[in-house]
């Protein structure tokens, strides 16, 4: 029975659960691959001042892992350019010409990235360091310029401009004021900050982890500092990016906010939610901790300001309350810690202590390796889900957009496996990666001593099976 | 010619490219997979060292020629992404398969037997993908993407979904594709090679695809005598195309010629061009349509301040990354890099 009603899923929830997927599945690829790359540059150009190998030897210990999942996120991000015409050609009909502008400098952007990555990876002695170092630094740059223009034409499905509607039809059109969207951004800040936090925090988790057995591992103690260095900067400004994205929300997307909220009725003073269990046919949230005017100051900064409910709209424009309360709660909860965990490592080290050593610290860092990506994905639930039932706010309903090939579920099903499978893969060689992480201890002055800037030494010595 | 005619043979531009580099990186695949004989292991290595620096950067043709056409021809890029829903999405799943397989294989650390499972599914990936892709384009050549074939006048799944690619002359153009890019594969690889017996390998295998490629053209043809009506008016009858083939033929013949005299880069040039002639003589034989055989490429374009601004925005990013490319290609393609490439790999 249970297969049956599955079967009996209809075409748009299968549609919407193969991008929904896709997007989730690529969305960690590329958030690492704006994040990565800048971690790579910071262990190289460190190398290159200190002469130090242990930095050379995190560089292209951290460009393997890049390479594989930079890989992935490529093939995974061709997989959703398809998807668009394959799963919503209502839409990319309605706002291809309006909004494929920010798609095609991504395209660009992107082009530059995988080129410079290759030159990067494969080009240790075959380009000067200088070139080298650059090469980094044009992959860093262009992978965040590539998450900044998607973000942008996602923003613009909040925030529709750059067009007008008449009868259905969209005339007019400026793709420059389309890119210019009031949610542009506002969701562009947000988002990059999330990639830089997120990956920074994985990194540095997973090396206070090994830091807690293995204190006075060198390899870890470098890891650590820079994995902080681009991760808790981020953190801390996260918080305030939030403030500035729920702002916009509260006056454009009034829905959205009320949907995460869980604020069923419009009123003055509103309270703030915190947890709880939003009931939709009782318009009434469970179990919840409600601070009285608190969502009022937080939207408007104004404890006293008039703050839209579910009401607002009818109820067969309402998103999913539970899902989208819910990934709201998780998604500040998580940004909540690691900001303060952030501020905590950055008093540590500016009152002189050994972050290393600081074991209370290296316990709170390794709970948050998966937290940045948990906040990334549940952030993505707020800001899709609660979109819905509209795929362009307020002009275009994601029923409508639908292609009208039947029997969905079958792709849906076949890309879940696929992904499924590949992501059992790239852990499992991550976790190779990291259990062959160099046991040297700080003092063994070999490891530290800088024998020579340009020797490919770091690279050699592990090579046990030809690829490390 | 217009502003739209323009973008349009832009983005059929990225595709010539896509195939003239993405392609050979699938051909490589299919060598890979047939690879046999002394020298199998380093014939394997030698395709895997060739792709790896420039792959992803390859791929990325086809991303552009996307984006740029459901920029600039919406209401294609929605015809195409319903008609060819199934052929899409297992190219999409060959693709995923192939880089993912590829990049685990090269960077994944596995030594001997596993790492050579992930080889087999990367060549095996290589060489269903193109074979859809060309089915793809082959369906489009045929004029079976027209308004009454989209599946929604009630003409049921199979005539709406797989009629119009499941046709002889859509496949045929597949293997086309697939012979196609295993030629251009093998005579790049003799330039990649670095001692004479492996160039000696691929060169045996790129006469040997040569000629099957003379094969496949030839089948597309004559099925395009009652599968593809534009093609054959524009490749057959036309008043050009006894200049064209004449042309097409030539260089076929003389790319032939250079590798039997072992004149290695005038090969590789021509037996670009001659893809290139052959891609090109399809698209001017479909002009001035984009889906023949009713959407011309006027009336799918986006309005005229998009268009502008995408070709700006390619000006642009011309600007950029044709030097990024060169240098790319100098670094890793030059002249004088191949003979450094086996200390390099053991630094990857």
């Amino acid at each position: 029975m249970r297969a049956l009603s599955f079967v009996a899923m209809s075409d748009l929830v299968a549609a919407r659960s193969q991008m929904g997927i896709s997007l989730a599945f690529h969305i960690v690829f590329a958030v690492v691959g704006i994040a990565m790359p800048l971690m790579m540059v910071v262990a190289e150009r460190r190398w290159q001042v200190t002469g130090h190998e242990i930095y050379l030897d995190l560089a292209k210990r951290w460009s393997r892992g890049t390479a594989i999942l930079f890989a992935v996120g490529a093939v995974s991000g061709t997989v959703l350019s398809f998807e668009l015409g394959l799963l919503w050609p209502g839409f990319m009909r309605f706002a291809g010409a309006i909004i494929g502008m920010p798609f095609s400098l991504e395209g660009f952007a992107f082009f530059t990235e995988a080129i410079f990555l290759g030159v990067y990876l494969y080009g240790w002695d075959r380009v000067p360091p200088p070139a080298h170092l650059g090469a980094g630094l044009i992959v860093a740059a262009s992978g965040a310029l590539s998450g900044i223009f998607v973000v942008i034409a996602n923003a613009w499905m909040n925030a529709p401009a750059g067009f007008v509607l008449v009868n259905g039809q969209a005339v007019n059109v400026d793709p420059i004021a389309a890119m210019a969207n009031s949610a542009a951004l506002e969701q562009t800040v947000h988002m990059t900050l999330a990639a830089y936090a997120a990956t920074g925090f994985a990194v540095a988790g997973v090396h206070a982890f090994l830091l807690l057995r293995d204190p006075d591992n060198a390899f870890h103690r470098r890891a650590l500092t820079i994995a902080l260095m681009v991760g808790a900067p981020a953190a801390v400004l996260q918080p305030l990016s939030g403030d500035f994205a729920a702002r916009h929300l509260a006056v454009h997307q009034p829905v959205k906010l009320a949907a995460a909220e869980a604020l069923f009725e419009t009123q003055s003073g509103a309270p703030l939610t915190i947890g709880g269990w939003p009931d939709v046919e009782k318009r009434a949230t469970r179990f919840a901790i409600e601070i009285p005017r608190g969502l009022s100051l937080l939207a408007f900064h104004d404890p006293g300001a008039e703050v839209k409910g579910l009401d607002a709209v009818p109820r067969n424009e309402w998103p999913n309350v539970a899902a989208v309360h819910l990934s709201f709660q998780v998604m500040v909860g998580i940004g909540t810690y690691l900001a303060l965990v952030a501020l905590w490592a950055g008093w540590l080290t500016w009152r002189g202590a050994d972050l290393a050593h600081a074991r209370w610290l290296l316990r709170a860092v390794a709970l948050a390796t998966p937290m940045g990506f948990i906040a990334v994905e549940a952030g993505w639930m707020v800001t899709e889900l609660g979109r819905q039932p509209w795929v362009i706010y307020g002009v275009l309903r994601t029923a409508d957009a639908v292609t009208p090939m039947p029997g969905l579920i079958v792709p849906f099903l076949t890309f879940t496996l696929l992904y499924g499978f590949l992501a059992v893969i790239v852990v499992w060689l991550l976790y190779r990666q990291i259990v062959r992480s160099p046991a040297v201890p700080e003092w063994r002055g070999f490891y530290m001593s800088g024998s020579g800037r340009r020797e490919m030494g770091g690279g050699k010595r592990e090579t046990g099976n030809g690829i490390a | 010619m217009s502003l739209a005619d323009l973008l349009a043979g832009v983005i059929f531009v990225a595709l010539n490219v896509y195939a003239l580099l993405g392609g050979a990186d699938y051909g490589g695949g299919v060598w890979g997979l047939l690879a046999g004989g002394p020298r199998k292991e380093r014939q394997q290595e030698l395709i895997a060292e060739a792709m790896g620096p420039v792959w992803e950067a390859n791929h990325v043709w086809l991303i552009l020629a996307l984006v740029l056409l459901f920029t600039c021809f919406p209401p294609a890029f929605a015809r195409l992404g319903i008609v060819l829903h199934i052929p899409l999405s297992l190219v999409l799943i060959g693709i995923v398969l192939r880089g993912s397989a590829f990049t685990f294989w090269r960077y994944g650390g596995a030594a001997g037997e596993k790492g050579r499972r992930w080889g087999v599914l990367f060549a095996v990936a290589s060489l269903i993908t193109p074979l859809l892709l060309g089915t793809a384009a082959g369906a489009i050549a045929s004029g079976g993407l027209g308004q009454e074939a989209r599946g929604e006048g009630g003409v049921g799944f199979y005539a709406g979904y797989m009629a119009p690619w499941l046709t002889p002359f859509a496949l045929s153009v597949g293997v086309f594709a697939l012979v196609a890019f295993s030629f251009l594969a093998g005579v790049y690889l003799t330039l990649e090679a670095e001692d004479a017996e492996l160039q000696e390998d691929f060169r045996r295998r790129a006469l040997g695809s040569g000629g099957a490629l003379f094969c496949a053209a030839l089948l597309v043809l004559v099925l395009s005598l009652g599968g593809a009506p534009l093609v054959r008016e524009g490749l057959i009858f036309a008043p050009a195309a006894l200049p064209l083939h004449l042309l097409t033929a030539t260089t076929a013949v003389t790319a032939l010629a250079a590798l039997g005299y072992r004149r290695y880069r005038l090969a590789r040039l021509l037996a670009a061009v001659q893809v290139s002639l052959i891609l090109w003589g399809w698209a001017l034989s479909q002009y001035p349509y984009i889906l023949p055989p009713d959407l011309t490429i006027a009336a799918a374009a986006a309005p005229r301040a998009t268009l502008r601004l995408v070709l700006g925005a390619l000006v642009l990013g011309a600007v950029v990354l044709l030097p990024s490319l060169f240098y790319l290609f100098r670094v890793f393609k030059g002249r004088d890099v191949r003979h450094r490439r086996s200390e390099a790999i053991s630094d990857v």
